[in-house]
């Protein structure tokens, strides 16, 4: 029997590698990798809750199906966004990326 | 400790390993692979939870789809030699130091909620899959999200096409 | 027309007259001679009638014509603007009219009418004559038209108002309006010829030698007013309860023990002694011959000086009032001090001087000292009757005198010799230049010294030696007496150094007789002279008294309340006058026609000594003013008042102001302004400025440090409000 809390604390590692990898990495894309942890992480969470707490009503699954959606989406757009960012300026490289600075 | 619980415990330190080493690797490819192995340890999470068309579907979309397409990104993008050495930008202290704040908050929060320990209730009859595609079709439960998801997907498909084609320069 | 309508007429002519000279024909001499003659000529033309209706009215100071109107309120009261017409203005507006009328016709001749522009004249000095060369290349000169001609007439003219107003008035106010109008007209006309300094000098003297007396006055009518409560002269002077009223209260603060009435009539006397040159405000009228001689006329013989008299003889009732059994009150006693010391005074400076002009000048005074004290003495009639009679024979000897001057300013520009013309000792013989202007100023010498009969002066000036001596006032009879002696010389020593004997010098050889606008007024008033004393022929006159009855004692004793008695016949003071007049005229002749020749001394001269020059210096009075109070009041305001109170201590203090508030405002501006307003100011912006520096770095553009930022905050926020929240509940 595996505790609820088990696949909390897990979810939460993960959610924290992958958000230590948002913050801490150069490339973009590995941005978007980390991000991509933290939304698995959160998918997890989800099924977790469902399984443990409303196995009766289907939200939760309905509810992790959806994150996939939007991940893929999400996913999308980004690399076009950084292909195109590629494209002009040559980089990826988050900290070179800041036209927008002062 | 039954055997569930072992192969819990096995797959997760995996998949929070792999998990590391996207975060850590200074090889662009190796971090991507490291996320499929990851994405692999999740599914079969969802096995373990009883969702096994969620395992299906953690596979084929994200490593047969959003995983592949990270690596051609990748392969689109590169620099040889910005893509060697240190992946680490300069801000690796405050992104440990908050990671670790933010895990010790949930741990936290977690030891002060009771229902943390709620036990484990054995499924009823009912096919799951069939529960999830009604839900999601039925017109009283959740098939306006449903709608709303596949434009969402169009919007980012035409959205993507966009922004990542290439310009005739005038 | 009713009288009543008619009386407010006569006052619109001159007045009319000034303001149509001075608005539009200003530029046109004829024009603007027409407007004032005939300005003249219509209110003489009034006058005369009202005069008839006066006179044939019975008991005319019992129901005078009057007619006025409330014009200024005061509280519950009015004051008002009105005229009378009783016995008194009824003889005064017979030769006020008449000797403005001749004035006016006199001054179109006397200005040179008709003359050409002269060389050298500008507005503001007397004519110098013109150039004229004749058909064979002859140039002399002849004399110029007066370039400010039109200017005059509108002076005269409102002259006129102003003593046509007084003479006419029923109230103190309207009374003083016309005196201070005429006190103006006086310095205008006196500085006619502003451009000579003596003009200036002498304008402004007159005018503040007699707003002294006018000061006083204006005392005595706030007195009167403040305790009658009215101005009206029936309503104080014809009251009998009044009048005892105002004799039996004491005056104010018991002042000298006076009454109310003795002290009202002395203040009110002060203006007289002011407007008629009396001691000791004499100075200003031999001065007052700078102006031309129309002017002279009018001031010293036909208006203002008269106005003076006018206004006592009107307010005899106030001055009697409380007169017991003859014995003459306060105010009447000052009164007949000041007038008989005035006439023997002014007489004996008349002695020595030889301007022709000066000469009738003190001896107006003279004469407003006589009847002046005529009235101190309680004659009240003969004041009046002597004040007509001089009004007529002064008016021609001064516009004969003007004729003679004329003339010889004629014979100056004809031989060009720089002589006076008004300096009698150049004269001499002028009889047989000058006919018209010899005879007439004859007669009117003749009047003024008193000739027996057949001149006016003789009537009116035997009256008022018969009431002093029959009311037994033998210091003032013996005074008066002796005046009169020196009048009578006096007069004929002028006739006989311009008229009599030889021409001294070559201007007086050349002089010529005056134009018949001149020579016509003098002939008129000669008549007068000769003829106006025959109305006041007193009662029991031996030979020719009860021929005529005394009409003129009737008419004008029927001004006040109780008639008064005419005088008993006596044959002293019929016989003083008779010596001393012929006496004075014969000794006059005599002794100056034995003056030939410019070089011949002043008779007079050895026999006086030293007291000829203290006569011909005037007593040095001007000097005694001078010194005493003109002097210590220009040093009061050029040095007191202006250097150290206003410019020391008023200019100082405010620069002192200043040059602290100046002080103040720089220390303020250094020391607060600038560092501490304009540096906080500028601190705000400097440490926006540098806030916004300091911040700036926080925007890199780098999106994992924004996150991180983000992240940092909330969980700052989300622990403090756990903390806040959860924590110490």
């Amino acid at each position: 029997m595996i505790p609820l809390s088990w696949y909390l604390i897990f979810a939460a590692a993960l959610f924290c590698i992958g958000l230590f990898g948002v913050l801490a990495r150069k490339n973009s894309i590995a941005i978007l990798m980390g991000i991509e942890l933290m939304l698995n992480s959160v998918n997890v969470n989800l099924v977790a809750f469902w399984r443990y707490r409303t196995p009766e009503t289907i939200t939760g699954q309905v509810f992790a199906i959806i994150v996939f959606a939007v991940a893929a989406a999400e996913v999308a757009v980004g690399l076009a966004l950084f292909i195109s960012i590629y494209r002009r300026r040559n980089t990826v490289v988050a900290d070179e990326i800041n036209l927008l600075k002062w | 400790m039954t055997a569930v619980q072992i192969i819990f415990l096995l797959v997760a330190a995996a998949t929070l390993g792999a998990g590391l080493l996207v975060v850590t690797a200074h090889n662009l490819i190796h971090a991507a692979l490291w996320l499929v192995v990851s994405l692999f340890g999740i599914a079969v999470l969802y096995v373990l939870l009883n969702a096994g068309f969620l395992a299906v579907a953690q596979v084929v979309i994200y490593i047969g789809a959003i995983a592949i397409l990270v690596i051609f990104a990748i392969m689109l993008t590169r620099k040889v030699a910005a893509d060697s050495g240190p992946q680490i930008n300069s801000n690796w202290g405050w992104g440990a130091a908050l990671a670790v704040a933010l895990f010790g908050a949930l741990f936290w929060i977690f030891q002060g909620w009771p229902g943390i320990n709620t036990a484990l209730q054995p499924l009823s009859d009912q096919d799951t899959v069939v529960q999830l595609g009604q839900a999601l079709l039925a017109p009283d439960q959740y098939l306006l999200v449903f709608e709303v998801a596949s434009v969402l997907l169009l919007a980012a498909l035409i959205g993507s096409i966009m922004i990542a084609r290439v310009r005739k320069d005038s | 027309m009713a009288t009543e309508t008619l009386i407010w007429l006569l006052l619109v002519p001159p007045l009319l007259a000034f303001f149509l000279i001075v608005l539009f024909t200003n530029r046109s001499n004829r024009l603007s001679h027409i407007i004032g003659v005939g300005a003249a000529f219509l209110s003489w033309l009034g006058s005369m009638v009202v005069f008839y209706r006066a006179v044939t009215t019975e008991h005319l100071g019992e129901h005078p014509f009057t007619s006025s109107f409330n014009w200024l309120a005061t509280g519950d009261k009015y004051l008002s603007v009105g005229l009378l017409v009783d016995p008194l203005t009824a003889v005064s507006l017979f030769f006020v009219a008449w000797t403005i009328f001749m004035i006016f016709l006199y001054s179109v001749g006397y200005h040179n009418f008709g003359q050409p522009k002269g060389d050298h004249d500008r507005p503001g000095l007397p004519p110098h004559g013109a150039t004229v060369t004749d058909a064979h290349g002859h140039s002399h000169m002849v004399p110029s038209i007066e370039p400010m001609y039109a200017r005059f007439f509108a002076f005269i003219g409102l002259f006129a108002f102003g003593m046509y107003l007084l003479v006419l008035s029923d109230n103190l106010v309207t009374l003083f309006v016309g005196w201070e109008i005429m006190g103006l007209c006086s310095y205008l006309l006196i500085g006619f010829w502003y451009g000579k300094e003596s003009a200036r000098a002498a304008m402004v003297k007159a005018f503040l030698t007699t707003r002294i007396g006018d000061m006083f006055m204006l005392l005595g009518i706030a007195y009167l007013y403040s305790f009658t409560g009215t101005m009206n002269f029936r309503d104080i002077l014809y009251n009998q309860e009044m009048l005892n009223l105002l004799a039996s209260t004491p005056a104010v603060g018991g002042f000298l023990g006076l009454s109310a009435a003795g002290l009202i009539g002395i203040l009110l006397f002060f203006g007289t002694v002011g407007k008629s040159a009396q001691f000791p405000l004499h100075v200003w009228l031999p001065d007052a011959m700078e102006g031309p001689t129309p002017v002279s006329a009018m001031i010293h013989a036909a208006t203002m000086v008269s106005a003076g008299v006018y206004m006592v003889i009107r307010f005899f009732p106030l001055l009697s009032a409380g007169m017991e059994h003859g014995h003459l009150t306060t105010a009447m006693t000052v009164l007949s001090v000041v007038g008989a010391f005035t006439a023997l005074f002014a007489a004996t400076i008349a002695l020595a001087q030889n301007d022709i002009k000066r000469v009738l000048a003190y001896s107006t005074i003279s004469q407003l000292g006589y009847m002046i004290a005529a009235l101190g003495i309680g004659a009240y009639v003969a004041a009046a009757f002597h004040l007509i009679t001089h009004a007529f024979f002064k008016a021609l000897l001064f516009l004969g005198s003007g004729s003679v001057i004329h003339g010889m300013e004629h014979g100056v520009l004809h031989t060009g010799e720089h002589v006076d013309p008004q300096d009698m000792y150049n004269m001499g013989g002028l009889r047989k230049k000058m006919p018209i202007t010899f005879w007439t100023f004859l007669i009117g010498g003749f009047a003024l010294s008193g000739f027996p009969l057949v001149t006016a002066g003789f009537w009116s000036k035997d009256e008022i030696l018969a009431d002093a001596w029959g009311h037994g006032h033998y210091v003032v009879f013996g005074v008066l007496a002796l005046a009169a002696l020196m009048t009578a010389f006096y007069t004929m020593r002028q006739i006989t150094l311009t008229f009599l004997g030889e021409p001294r010098t070559k201007a007086a050889e050349h002089a010529q007789e005056t134009p018949w606008t001149m020579t016509l007024p003098l002939s008129i008033l000669a008549i007068f002279a000769v003829g106006a004393g025959w109305v006041g022929i007193p009662e029991h006159f031996p030979g020719m008294g009860g021929l005529i009855p005394n009409w003129f004692h009737e008419f004008v004793g029927g001004t006040l309340l109780e008639h008064p008695v005419a005088v008993d016949f006596n044959f002293i003071p019929l016989l003083t006058s008779l010596v001393v007049a012929l006496g004075g005229l014969w000794a006059g002749w005599t002794v100056y026609s034995r003056v030939k020749t410019l070089k011949t001394v002043d008779p007079l001269k050895p026999v006086l000594g030293g007291f000829y020059t203290v006569l011909k210096n005037k007593y040095y009075f001007d000097e005694l003013y001078e010194k005493l109070f003109i002097r210590p009041a220009q040093w009061l305001s050029a040095t007191f008042v202006s250097l150290w109170m206003d410019r020391t201590v008023i200019d100082g203090f405010l620069h002192g102001v200043a040059a602290f508030s100046l002080q103040v405002g720089s220390a303020l501006l250094r020391y607060f302004d600038t560092p501490v307003v304009n540096g906080f100011g500028n601190q705000v912006g400097e440490g926006a400025k540098k806030l916004g520096h300091l911040l700036r770095p926080i925007q890199t553009g780098r999106i994992q440090q924004y996150m991180i930022l983000a992240l940092v905050s909330v969980a700052t926020f989300s622990a403090l409000f756990y903390y806040l929240l959860v924590y110490t509940r």
